[in-house]
């Protein structure tokens, strides 16, 4: 599977709350942030954890966020940033 | 206890507290599950008892000197960093060190940049680096707080960084493993690697400390 996303491209985590396995962390959904590197296929964590192949692959991304756009209150620098490993199916275009 | 000596003395058996052994706390649902898979594959012969045995060893025995090894060879040679910074895994096999199948990533700290590791879903760790992880690191306190107030659980293991510095948290969700490669201390310029490694602490490739001064 080729990956739909480039260094650089900006990507919003969809606010999607399903439930059973997901490792899509709840404080970056519906938060838009920035690919740092494609990381490559990956077996969906959300199949294998119950048993099943995972396939196909996921293409996986490092996905940067300042941290204050993450947290309403959020004290530390303006310029912190906070990255998050996701997979392709929790991401989408600007 | 039974207590069936004769009374001729008038000692108070004043009972005093102690602490359970691990054996009397009730076993947990995980802990009976993971016993009997354990016993099942050992029944089954998919391994041995001797091989179980064998493994959990191995898994102790991994300490964060490799990590510190490979940091060391870091500052020393700009090549190796920049291949480390690519795959760790690939650059601890130089060294001969097996960091695992398991793919693990560096990011380095800079003057720009400080970089802390948390595993905010569970507790992912490179173990086979860097040793099996501190019970804080596997805390709902450390996991939570550390996306939300990063500076603040620095602060909490004495380790301020700069406004202008960006803290930058890394949450390892998925299937890499992340270290920090730390920057070298100065006033160390001309040590060998040994003597750099002796600088590096596991704390300092989670990101929540910096690599020891010199003479401290």
């Amino acid at each position: 599977m080729s990956a739909r996303f480039a260094v650089g491209d900006s990507v919003t985590v969809r606010a999607a709350f399903p439930p059973g396995h997901v490792r899509t962390p709840f404080f970056v959904r519906g938060k838009t942030g920035r690919v740092t590197r494609v990381l490559g296929p990956y077996r969906n964590p959300e199949e294998l954890a119950y048993g099943r192949s995972g396939e196909p692959a996921l293409p996986l991304y490092r996905v940067l966020f300042r941290t204050a756009e993450l947290w309403d209150d959020y004290a530390g620098a303006p310029g912190d940033t906070t990255v998050v490993d996701i997979y392709e199916n929790w991401l989408e275009g600007p | 206890m039974a207590h069936d000596h004769p009374h001729d003395h008038d000692h108070a058996h004043q009972p005093h507290p102690f602490q359970p052994d691990l054996e009397e706390q009730p076993l947990t649902h995980y802990q009976v599950m993971t016993q009997a898979v354990g016993d099942l594959l050992i029944e089954k012969g998919v391994f041995s008892a001797e091989e179980l045995r064998a493994m959990l060893e191995a898994i102790d025995a991994k300490s964060p000197a490799a990590g510190a090894r490979m940091v060391a060879r870091a500052w020393v040679d700009a090549d190796f960093k920049a291949r480390m910074l690519e795959d760790v895994n690939k650059a601890a096999a130089e060294l001969g060190i097996d960091a695992g199948g398991i793919p693990i990533r560096a990011v380095e700290n800079t003057g720009e940049v400080h970089n802390v590791i948390v595993c905010t879903l569970c507790s992912c760790y490179p173990r086979l680096l860097i040793g099996l992880p501190p019970d804080w690191y596997k805390s709902r306190s450390y996991r939570s707080r550390t996306v939300r107030e990063p500076r603040k659980v620095l602060a909490e293991f004495g380790t301020t960084i700069p406004e202008d510095v960006e803290v930058r948290v890394h949450d390892s969700t998925a299937d890499l493993r992340y270290m920090v490669l730390p920057a070298r201390p100065a006033g160390t310029e001309g040590w060998d690697e040994e003597a750099l490694a002796d600088l590096v602490s596991r704390d300092c490739m989670i990101g929540v400390t910096l690599p020891k001064s010199p003479g401290v």
